[in-house]
């Protein structure tokens, strides 16, 4: 403050007790409470932003996790289903599911005649029930052709506005602006919840189903983007830790001190502070247009992750192979070691609960990216699983953060709430990742 | 894909090389005549040498063909290709990509896919069982294409069964070599710590590879930039419009624009409350305070970024438009300079304040100490003497997060706006931190995703924003790395 630059002459001169403050005492303690509450201020906003930022999320995520299904009697009768009456499996697959698609809206209208449920100006009752169920319907028959000419029950989603409505998205008055629902669908749904043929309950589905369209996200599901991120993981582990700790037991160990390490040590740290967006570029000039590999694949994510988490594995490795004492490594030499030995023997396991550690938080930020993976064309639209690696490191996949990517550019308001869904099960992953590095770390961690 | 096959291949090397393990360790052991002792190198050493023998050369070998035998092969196929097979709208380089895919269907379609004799309605049925078999064509198959697709074939089957031999063939005369040098008197550890120490290396220039990758890739594809459009235009335009049908202004200068100013603002959000709370966590914060925040701040830092984008998304830009752009008349977009500018201002705040309380840290604990001396209060001696003392190294903690602020993706991409900024409109509009404004991460991204014709400078121009970013980055980082290290120095 501008009191403390006055030159000592002008202070005045104190004549009171020293127990008793003078104005300047009272300036430079009130002083010092306004810096501390400054600091208090400042933690208080950034722990405030970690809590607003989780609540958001939570609060428009949660929702994904549970789905509303409705329960229908479905006639699957033979003349509209297999008109040859062979069951033969080319046969039925000319049945498709503008085929099936009356068939439910037939169970729906007798259930409602059923229930005798009425109301005043209903009309398309169909769309209470997702697009996705004829298609569902029509995988079931295929796969079990011998219930043709029977009735069934069968669960369907019901659709994105219905679940919405249980979920708070979707009320009354906004049905009545919306031109994909009206007030009159609700009450229908709404008594056949109370006829116990709808019901909203967790969702499995979410997290194993694989994406879909546009027009359905009550069908669409996590399954492929986290089997994607499992294989890119699995890649990166593989080579990002053999690859690291040998990078790291080299420089720290063996290497002399000149140019050519010294030029190591500058691209590491440099590497480690390049924007991820350009690891993207790399990925698809190199591995994609030069090498040739498959766009979308998990390998092509999984080399980029990898380059981008090399540093921060080494950077780990190096840390804790320097924590151990050069005690050890006197003795292991003095007892005739070589010093490849020395190192491999000793200093490594040693070291080893301080890697894994590193390694697992460097797999834990390699999961949450996303800038580099768009640019690989993991964004595609993929519905089918990949296969068994080997072969499925080659099959395109998507990543759960791009995912949610994705989910974010579709329009329907629907698909918000999965994206912050998928959020969820991104931050549970990261949670049990760190949590078990640090649990490895309080557990095996020595002080010497 | 031939990944199956390959894998066998791997798979025999890695077999031979365990039985060269044992080969070489029992050779030795017999040399010594069962004494250990009498050996110059522990047993296991022997059957190192020969296992490391065989895996080298053999892996190196398949490394460098796998990467050779495709491009040499494009090269001789592509040579093949008459002119007239290369319609007016086409290129050289999609035909080639049609070839690659007809033979990759012939390979799925196995014998029956490809008898000798060509006639138009074989070429017209074949490509209905091509889609059968999961390998669209965007148009019908030449007889050229085709021809061109089968010599691709047998090129890569015999390039295939070469590669095998060849492996292989190294493979064994790595065993071979190795096994008949192996006797009591070799030295084996030298020679296998050796060829690990070279391993070692090996994965330590990963490193320099992975710089010089970075640089070339983007390097090369910015000089054909350059070639199809004039560097003036780019780096001293002022309109950024692409337009795929031609003619696209693309100027860095309005991306520049609003990466520059959207990380001002997140540097004006983070860098008073980072640094205040690391002050204060560092200086006043009692233990029990100190435990929970610290984590806290963390954690903040282990958040990825998508989900910073998507609270801006959802959350924060609504949020900024309804109480303060629509009340004030400032605009009426959710996706802003501020929000992705707050947002990314709550992302910096961990790196901020870890980087200062490390540097708060490391000033002496005897110039604190002279200042209490003096009579001075804990807020004076912070900012009179800790601070100065540490400001070096919280400049460079500031370059380096204006370069994470520059470089970030995705909250900008969900939050700041795909409409570059437009020079011609006027300060006003330049400055209003509610405008939708886009950032050159945001372009490289937009311009490199979904179908993409690596001949059009549209795309290409990605390349060269990407090297801006990467030289303007590299520049704040040397420089914050060169500020912190000298200042380190002073006290060590």
């Amino acid at each position: 403050m501008t009191d403390m630059t006055a030159s000592p002459a002008e202070a005045p001169r104190r004549n009171g007790s020293l127990l008793t403050a003078d104005d300047r005492t009272r300036r430079r303690n009130a002083a010092e409470r306004r810096f501390r509450v400054y600091g208090m201020i400042a933690v208080g906003l950034a722990v405030l932003a970690l809590v607003f930022l989780l609540t958001s999320i939570i609060r428009n995520g949660a929702g994904a996790f549970m789905q509303t299904y409705i329960t229908l009697e479905v006639a699957l009768p033979e003349d509209k289903l297999d008109k040859s009456g062979t069951r033969d499996i080319e046969e039925l697959k000319k049945a498709t599911t503008f085929t099936y698609s009356p068939l439910i809206k037939d169970a729906l209208e007798a259930k409602i005649a059923e229930e005798g449920i009425e109301i005043e100006g209903l009309s398309k009752e169909g769309d209470l029930i997702s697009k996705e169920a004829a298609a569902q319907l029509r995988n079931f028959v295929l796969a079990n052709p011998e219930v043709i000419g029977t009735t069934r029950e069968f669960e369907f989603l019901a659709s994105g506005r219905i679940d919405g409505y249980y979920k708070g998205r979707v009320t009354m008055a906004t049905a009545e602006l919306d031109g994909n629902i009206s007030p009159e669908q609700l009450m229908l749904a709404d008594a056949l919840k109370e006829a116990g043929a709808l019901e909203t309950r967790f969702n499995w589905a979410f997290i194993t189903a694989p994406d879909a369209s546009e027009n359905r996200p009550e069908a669409s599901g996590l399954g492929v983007a986290i089997l994607g991120s499992f294989y890119m993981m699995l890649i990166v582990l593989v080579l990002a830790l053999p690859i690291g700790v040998a990078a790291s037991i080299y420089l720290e160990e063996f290497a002399p001190k000149n140019r050519f390490t010294d030029l190591i040590e500058v691209n590491i740290s440099n590497l480690a502070a390049v924007p991820s967006i350009v690891f993207g570029i790399l990925g698809l000039a190199i591995f994609i247009n030069f090498a040739g590999l498959p766009q979308s694949a998990p390998i092509v994510g999984g080399l980029v992750l990898t380059l981008m988490t090399l540093p921060t594995i080494i950077i780990a490795t190096r840390a804790s192979l320097k924590a151990v004492p050069p005690s050890i490594r006197e003795a292991a030499l003095g007892v005739g070691a070589s010093k490849m030995q020395t190192v491999f023997h000793h200093v490594l396991p040693l070291a080893a609960p301080g890697i894994l550690t590193g390694t697992i938080i460097g797999l834990a930020q390699a999961l949450g990216e996303t800038a580099p993976l768009l640019l690989i064309g993991m964004v595609a639209f993929v519905r089918e699983y990949p296969a068994a690696p080997p072969e499925g490191f080659f099959d395109p996949a998507s990543a759960l953060p791009v995912q949610v990517y994705n989910w974010t550019t579709r329009s329907d308001p629907a698909f918000v709430e999965r994206a912050s869904g998928a959020i969820i099960v991104l931050l549970v992953f990261l949670l049990i990742m760190n949590t078990l590095a640090i649990i490895l770390r309080r557990r095996f961690e020595r002080r010497w | 894909m031939t990944a199956v096959p390959l894998l066998w291949l791997i798979l025999i090397v890695l077999a031979l090389a365990a039985v060269g393990y044992v080969a070489g360790r029992s050779r030795a052991m017999a040399s010594a005549g069962g004494n250990s002792r009498a050996l110059h190198s522990l047993p296991g050493y022997y059957g190192y040498n020969v296992a490391l023998t065989v895996l080298t050369p053999a892996f190196g070998l398949l490394a460098l063909w796998l990467l050779i035998q495709p491009v040499w092969i494009d090269m001789r196929v592509s040579a093949l290709l008459p002119d007239s097979a290369i319609a007016d709208s086409s290129t050289r380089d999609l035909v080639m990509s049609d070839v690659r895919r007809v033979a990759e269907g012939l390979q799925i379609l196995g014998a029956e896919g490809a008898p000798d004799v060509v006639d138009t309605s074989f070429l017209e049925g074949l490509r209905d069982r091509l889609g059968n078999v999961g390998v669209a064509l965007g148009s019908e198959i030449d007889a050229a294409v085709y021809r061109a697709a089968l010599s691709y074939q047998d090129m890569t089957r015999v390039g295939t069964g070469l590669m095998w031999a060849a492996v292989l063939l190294a493979a064994v005369g790595g065993f071979a070599l190795s096994y008949m040098v192996t006797n009591k008197d070799f030295r084996a550890r030298n020679t296998v710590e050796r060829g690990i120490l070279i391993v070692l290396i090996g994965a330590a220039s990963i490193a320099i590879l992975t710089t010089l990758g970075i640089v070339l890739s983007m390097l090369f594809e910015t000089r054909n930039f350059f070639a199809d459009y004039p560097w003036q235009e780019f780096f001293f335009g002022t309109n950024w419009a692409p337009d795929f049908r031609g003619n696209s202004e693309l100027a860095i200068l309005p991306l520049l624009w609003g990466t520059l100013y959207i990380s001002l603002v997140a540097l004006i959000v983070a860098v008073p409350i980072g640094l205040f709370a690391a002050i204060y966590l560092s200086e006043y914060a009692s233990n029990r305070v100190r435990a929970v925040a610290k984590p806290a701040i963390e954690i903040l830092a282990g958040i990825p970024t998508i989900v910073y984008g998507l609270f801006a998304l959802i959350t924060i830009g609504p949020m900024l438009r309804d109480y303060f752009a629509l009340p004030l008349g400032l605009g009426e977009s959710s996706s802003s300079v501020a929000t992705a500018g707050l947002v990314m201002g709550i992302m910096l705040i961990p790196f901020v304040s870890s980087l200062s309380d490390d540097i708060i840290n490391s000033v002496p604990q005897s110039l604190r100490d002279g200042s209490y001396g003096l009579g001075a209060t804990q807020s004076e001696t912070i900012r009179q003497v800790v601070m100065p003392a540490a400001l070096p190294g919280i400049v460079g903690a500031i370059l380096l997060a204006a370069s994470r602020a520059i470089g970030e993706t995705m909250i900008v991409v969900l939050g700041a706006g795909a409409a570059a900024a437009q020079f011609n409109r006027g300060l006003g509009e330049l400055v209003n931190p509610f405008e939708a404004m886009t950032t050159v991460t945001v372009k490289i991204v937009s311009q490199l995703t979904g179908d993409t014709d690596f001949a059009s400078p549209e795309t290409l121009v990605a390349f060269a924003l990407g090297l801006t970013l990467f030289v303007i980055t590299l520049g704040l980082n040397v420089l914050a790395l060169w500020i912190v290290r000298r200042y380190r120095e002073q006290y060590e």
